[in-house]
C-alpha cells in the first residue's frame, strides 16, 4: 500500500491539496478538531462547520464534539452550509493517478458540505485507494447512485491571464485524511 | 475576403494583449501537455477514442432512443429536438410554468450555439452564467475567444473595468481579490436561481449519464442548489457505454488544460433530492441541429469524434495569432471553423476557411484523431463548387493547367523581372503586389530554368534510373537544389531521367478547394512521370511529393475519378522524397561521406508536410550529422515558417509574424546556416532573412550534402 499512498499524496499535493495520514481513528478525530479550532470554526454565521453523516461518525459522541467546537452541526442544510467555513465528508474512494476522491454524492448533504464552505475536509479509509479509473469504475457505477462525484483538488480557475488562482466557486482548501484503522475510537 | 475580416485579422494581430496572452499560452501548452501525457499511450488513447466516438456517429439515432429510454426509466425528462428554436421555447416554457426568474449556467457550447441566453432575457428571466471567464464576457457584452478559455483575450485591468462598471464600483486590477469579488457574486446568484442550466461532456446511452467536468466547481452548484437542472446536449456528446468514459476523462483534461483530471467530475444518472429533500427536476435536452445530417456526410462525420478541448486551438500558429475573435461568436479555431460550416451555414466558413494554412499541427495532438486540414480543405472545396471561383482564381490556374502557356509566362517573367531584381531577389513590387514583398523578399525567376539545364548536364549512362519530379519552384526559381540532387544521384550510380511533361503538382489549386484544375495538373503528371518505366520518382519539395503520393490519389476519389485512381497509385508507391532516398542510398552503402569534415555548426526547419505527412524527421538531420554539420536544435523546429503556398500571398498579415517568429527562433541558436528539404521554406526563410539583413545562410538539405559526398 506505500508506494500507490505515496503516489496518490504526491498527485494529490501537485494539484495543491494537503494530505494526511493517520494510523488510528483517535488520531485523525483529534486533527480534525485541530484543524476545525485553527480555521477558527464558531457559534456565529460565517464561522459554522457542517459535517456530512458518515461511517467515521459511528460510536462517536457528536455532543461532546460539538463541546468542543462550538458552532459544528451535524445537520446539514443548504443554510447552514451557506454559513459555514468548514465542511466535512467521508469519501468512499481515493484514486492515486490523479489524486482524485471519489463519493456516491447522491445524499444532498454531502455535497453542501464539499461545495459551498472555504474549506472541505475530506476523510477516507486507506484501504480504500485504489491505482485508477478503471478500478473505481468497478466499485461505482451509475446503476448504484444517480450522482457520482470526483473531485481533484480544490477549486480552481485560471480564467484572468491564465493566473491559477484556487478558491473560485468550491472550496478554496481541500484538507485530505486517510485512517487506516478505523474500527474502534479509542 | 471582406474588408471587415482583414480589419478583425489586422485589430487582432496588433493588439499586444492578445498575441502576448495567446503567444505565451501556446509556448507554455506545448511543455505542459507533454508532461500531462506522461506514462500514458496516447495514440493508444485516441485511437480508443476514435473508434468509440466514431461508433456512436454511426449509431446516433439509435444512442439517442437508448439514452432517452434509459435516463427517462431513472426519472429524468428527456426532450429530442432537430430545432434550436424548439430548444429555446422548451426551456422558456419550462420556467415560466415553475415561476422562475433567475438562472444560473454552467458552461455549455450547445447553448451559445443557440443563443439562448439573449432569447431568455427578453423574456425578462434574469440568465447568469457562472464559468468566471464566461461571466466575464458575459457582462462585457463579448463572445468567447476561445473555447475552454473565454476570456483570455481580457487583462485583469480591463476584468476589472468590466467588474466596476457592471457590477460594482471600485475593483482593483488583482487577479486573486477580482475572483473573490466573483465567488462572491455569483454565490448569492446560485442560492437564488429557480433553474440551474448545463452543459455535458459525454451522455452515456446504456446507463443514461450525463458527464460533466469543471475546475471551477460552478456544475455542481448548478446541478444542486436550483430545484430544476435542464441539460442542453448535443447528440455528438453520446456515446454507448459507460466504459466509454474511461479514454475520454484521460484525454480531455490533459488535452484542454495539461490537468491529469479537472479539480470536479460530476456523473449524474437520474434526479438527485434538492436540499429540501424533495427530487430534483431534471431535464436533458438532446440537442441535433444538423449533427445527424453531418454524421450522414461520409467527410464530415470524423468531426463528430470531437470532444471539444480545443488542442487544435492551442498548436495552431494562426490561431495563436489571431485568437478567437476573428472565427466568429462561438466555436473558434480549426474545429471551430468546421463546426461553424455545419451548426450556422457553409457560407459563414468562407472567410475563416482561409485562415489554415494546412500546417497538420492539430492532426498530431486531436484526441479525436480528425483530420482537420482535410477537412477544411473540403469546406474549400465545396465553397468553390457553390460560389464558383473568382475571374482571377480561373484564370490563374487556366494558366497552370496549360503546362506550355505557363511555362513560357514564367520564362517572360524571367525576363520582365530583370529591372526589379538584384542579387536574385526581388525586393520591392509596384502597386498592388507590394503585400508580397513587403516582409520578405521574393526570389528572382532563374534565367534558365532547370528543365533546360537539365538538357546540358552530362550524365554517366547507368542501368539504374529514377525520374525528378522538380516542381515549379525547383524548375523555375532554384534550378540548382535541382542540379544538387542529379549529380547526389549519379554519385549512387544511378542515372537521372527528367520526364518534360511534368508540371505544377496541383498543390496551388488544391489548396484553394480547385479540385478539378488539380486533377488535370495530376492526370498530366502520372502520364509524364510513368511513361519511362522506372522504378523511382524522386522530389526534392515535400508538398510536390505529398501531391504526388497521396493527394492525387485523393483528389481523384473525391471527384468520383475511380478510373484514374489505379495509375495514380502506381506512381505513389514509386514516389519517394530527398532526404528519406538519400538516407536510404548511404545506409545501403552506395553513398559515402567524406571523411573528418568538420562543417561547423547548422540549425535544421522542419516542414511541414514532411514532418507530419511523410513523418519524416531524423533521416535530414542524420544526413547533415553524417556530412559533419553540428546541429544546434532551434525553438519550435517544426513549427509553419508562414509560408503554406499561396497562403502567404493571401494572407501576408498572417504569414508575416509567423515569418518573424521562425526568423528568431532560427537566429538564437547562433547558427550561421539554416537547412531545410523544402524550397517553399527556403523561399519565405530566405526572402525574410535578406529583409531583416541577417547574414545567416538558408540552404536545401540537398545543396549541404552534394560536396561532402565521395
Amino acid at each position: 500500500m506505500a508506494s500507490i499512498f505515496e503516489t496518490f499524496k504526491q498527485r494529490a499535493e501537485a494539484v495543491s491539496a494537503e494530505v494526511h495520514r493517520f494510523p488510528r481513528k483517535r488520531a485523525a478525530l483529534n486533527f480534525i478538531v485541530q484543524r476545525l479550532q485553527e480555521a477558527g470554526v464558531a457559534n456565529s454565521p460565517q464561522s459554522y462547520a457542517v459535517w456530512a453523516d458518515c461511517p467515521f461518525l459511528e460510536g462517536i459522541n457528536k455532543e461532546l464534539l460539538v463541546d468542543r467546537v462550538p458552532g459544528l452541526s451535524f445537520e446539514v442544510t443548504r443554510e447552514r452550509a451557506a454559513a459555514s467555513k468548514v465542511g466535512i465528508s467521508q469519501l468512499d474512494w481515493a484514486m492515486a493517478n490523479t489524486g482524485s476522491l471519489v463519493q456516491d454524492a447522491c445524499p444532498v448533504d454531502r455535497r453542501l458540505v464539499s461545495t459551498l464552505p472555504n474549506i472541505h475536509i475530506a476523510i477516507v479509509e486507506t484501504d480504500r485507494l485504489l491505482p485508477d479509473m478503471p478500478a473505481v469504475f468497478s466499485r461505482v457505477r451509475p446503476e448504484q447512485t444517480n450522482y457520482i462525484s470526483f473531485i481533484t483538488g480544490p477549486s480552481r480557475t485560471a480564467d484572468i491571464e491564465r493566473v491559477l488562482t484556487i478558491g473560485v466557486h468550491g472550496p478554496e482548501k481541500l484538507v485530505i485524511v486517510f485512517v487506516d484503522d478505523t474500527a474502534k475510537v479509542n | 475576403m471582406r474588408k471587415e475580416f482583414r480589419e478583425s485579422i489586422n485589430t487582432a494581430i496588433h493588439n499586444p494583449n492578445l498575441t502576448g496572452a495567446l503567444g505565451r499560452f501556446s509556448e507554455a501548452y506545448r511543455v505542459s501537455r507533454e508532461k500531462a501525457y506522461e506514462g500514458i499511450d496516447f495514440e493508444a488513447v485516441r485511437t480508443q477514442i476514435a473508434e468509440r466516438k466514431g461508433y456512436a456517429a454511426s449509431h446516433l439515432d439509435e444512442l439517442a432512443e437508448r439514452f432517452a429510454q434509459q435516463a427517462e426509466a431513472r426519472g429524468a425528462k428527456v426532450f429530442r429536438t432537430d430545432d434550436p428554436a424548439k430548444v429555446r421555447q422548451y426551456i422558456l416554457d419550462l420556467a415560466q410554468q415553475n415561476g422562475v426568474q433567475c438562472i444560473v449556467k454552467s458552461k455549455s457550447m450547445a447553448s451559445e450555439e443557440i443563443h439562448l441566453n439573449p432569447f431568455l432575457e427578453k423574456a425578462g428571466i434574469e440568465v447568469r452564467e457562472t464559468d468566471l471567464g464566461e461571466w466575464i464576457i458575459q457582462l462585457a457584452g463579448q463572445t468567447p475567444s476561445h473555447m475552454v478559455m473565454p476570456a483570455i483575450h481580457m487583462t485583469k485591468e480591463e476584468v476589472a473595468d468590466v467588474f466596476s462598471e457592471q457590477v460594482e464600483a471600485g475593483q482593483t486590477p488583482d487577479i486573486p481579490k477580482l475572483v473573490k469579488f466573483a465567488r462572491g457574486k455569483l454565490r448569492t446568484k446560485f442560492l437564488e436561481a429557480g433553474m440551474g442550466i448545463t452543459g455535458a461532456n459525454i451522455a452515456v446511452a446504456e446507463t443514461g449519464s450525463l458527464v460533466i467536468i469543471t475546475n471551477e466547481g460552478n456544475a455542481r452548484l448548478v446541478t444542486t442548489l436550483p430545484k430544476i437542472h435542464v441539460a442542453i446536449v448535443g447528440i455528438e456528446k453520446l456515446m454507448s457505454d459507460f466504459d466509454d468514459v474511461v479514454p475520454v476523462l484521460t484525454a480531455l483534461p490533459r488535452s484542454a488544460t495539461a490537468q491529469l483530471l479537472t479539480s470536479y467530475v460530476s456523473i449524474i444518472s437520474g434526479p438527485v433530492p434538492n436540499t429540501d429533500g424533495s427530487p430534483k427536476q431534471l431535464h436533458i435536452i438532446l440537442m441535433d441541429n444538423r449533427r445527424t445530417e453531418m454524421s450522414h456526410d461520409p467527410k464530415f462525420k470524423q468531426a463528430l469524434q470531437c470532444i471539444r478541448c480545443a488542442s487544435c486551438l492551442n498548436v495552431c500558429p494562426v490561431f495563436r495569432l489571431v485568437g478567437g475573435h476573428v472565427f466568429g461568436k462561438i466555436y473558434t479555431g480549426g474545429i471551430g471553423t468546421i463546426l461553424t460550416a455545419w451548426f450556422d451555414a457553409l457560407k459563414s466558413s468562407d472567410e475563416i476557411q482561409s485562415l489554415c494554412i494546412q500546417c497538420g499541427n492539430c492532426t498530431q495532438v486531436c484526441p479525436g484523431k480528425i483530420d482537420i486540414p482535410g477537412l477544411i480543405l473540403e469546406l474549400r472545396r465545396r465553397l468553390a463548387v457553390e460560389k464558383g471561383q473568382t475571374f482571377a482564381q480561373k484564370a490563374i490556374f487556366s494558366v497552370v493547367n496549360n503546362r506550355r502557356l505557363f511555362h513560357s509566362m514564367l520564362r517572360t517573367a524571367s525576363l520582365a523581372q530583370k529591372p526589379l531584381q538584384r542579387n536574385g531577389f526581388i525586393r520591392h513590387l509596384p502597386f498592388f503586389l507590394s503585400d508580397m514583398t513587403e516582409f520578405r523578399s521574393l526570389p528572382a525567376i532563374a534565367d534558365v530554368p532547370l528543365r533546360d539545364k537539365f538538357k546540358q548536364v552530362q550524365q554517366p549512362k547507368q542501368k539504374e534510373k529514377a525520374a525528378f519530379y522538380a516542381g515549379c519552384l525547383i524548375d523555375f526559381a532554384y534550378p540548382e537544389m535541382g542540379l544538387a540532387v542529379v549529380k547526389i544521384l549519379n554519385k549512387a550510380g544511378i542515372e537521372v531521367l527528367f520526364p518534360e511533361g511534368q508540371t505544377c503538382c496541383g498543390a496551388p489549386a488544391r489548396f484553394s478547394g480547385a479540385y478539378e484544375v488539380a486533377a488535370q495538373n495530376a492526370s498530366d503528371n502520372i502520364k509524364a512521370l510513368l511513361e519511362h518505366n522506372v522504378d523511382t520518382v524522386i522530389s526534392a519539395c515535400p508538398t510536390c511529393t505529398v501531391a504526388l503520393k497521396h493527394d492525387f490519389i485523393a483528389n481523384f476519389e473525391s471527384l468520383g475519378q475511380t478510373g484514374a485512381v489505379p495509375r495514380a497509385r502506381e506512381l505513389a508507391a514509386k514516389v519517394v522524397d530527398f532526404s528519406t532516398l538519400v538516407k536510404k542510398l548511404v545506409d545501403e552503402g552506395r553513398l559515402t561521406f567524406k571523411e573528418g569534415q568538420q562543417l561547423g555548426k547548422v540549425t535544421y526547419h522542419d516542414s511541414c508536410h514532411l514532418k507530419r505527412t511523410l513523418n519524416v524527421s531524423q533521416q535530414p538531420r542524420e544526413l547533415l550529422s553524417k556530412a559533419g554539420y553540428k546541429i544546434s536544435e532551434m525553438y519550435e523546429a517544426d513549427m509553419c515558417c508562414g509560408m503554406g503556398g499561396s497562403y502567404s500571398l493571401k494572407l501576408p498579415e498572417i504569414s508575416a509574424p509567423i515569418l518573424e517568429r521562425k526568423l528568431t527562433n532560427i537566429k538564437e541558436t547562433g547558427a550561421q546556416m539554416v537547412v531545410m528539404d523544402c524550397p517553399g521554406c527556403v523561399m519565405q526563410i530566405r526572402g525574410g532573412m535578406d529583409k531583416d539583413g541577417a547574414r545567416i545562410k538558408v540552404e536545401h538539405t540537398a545543396q549541404r550534402l552534394v560536396d561532402q559526398l565521395k
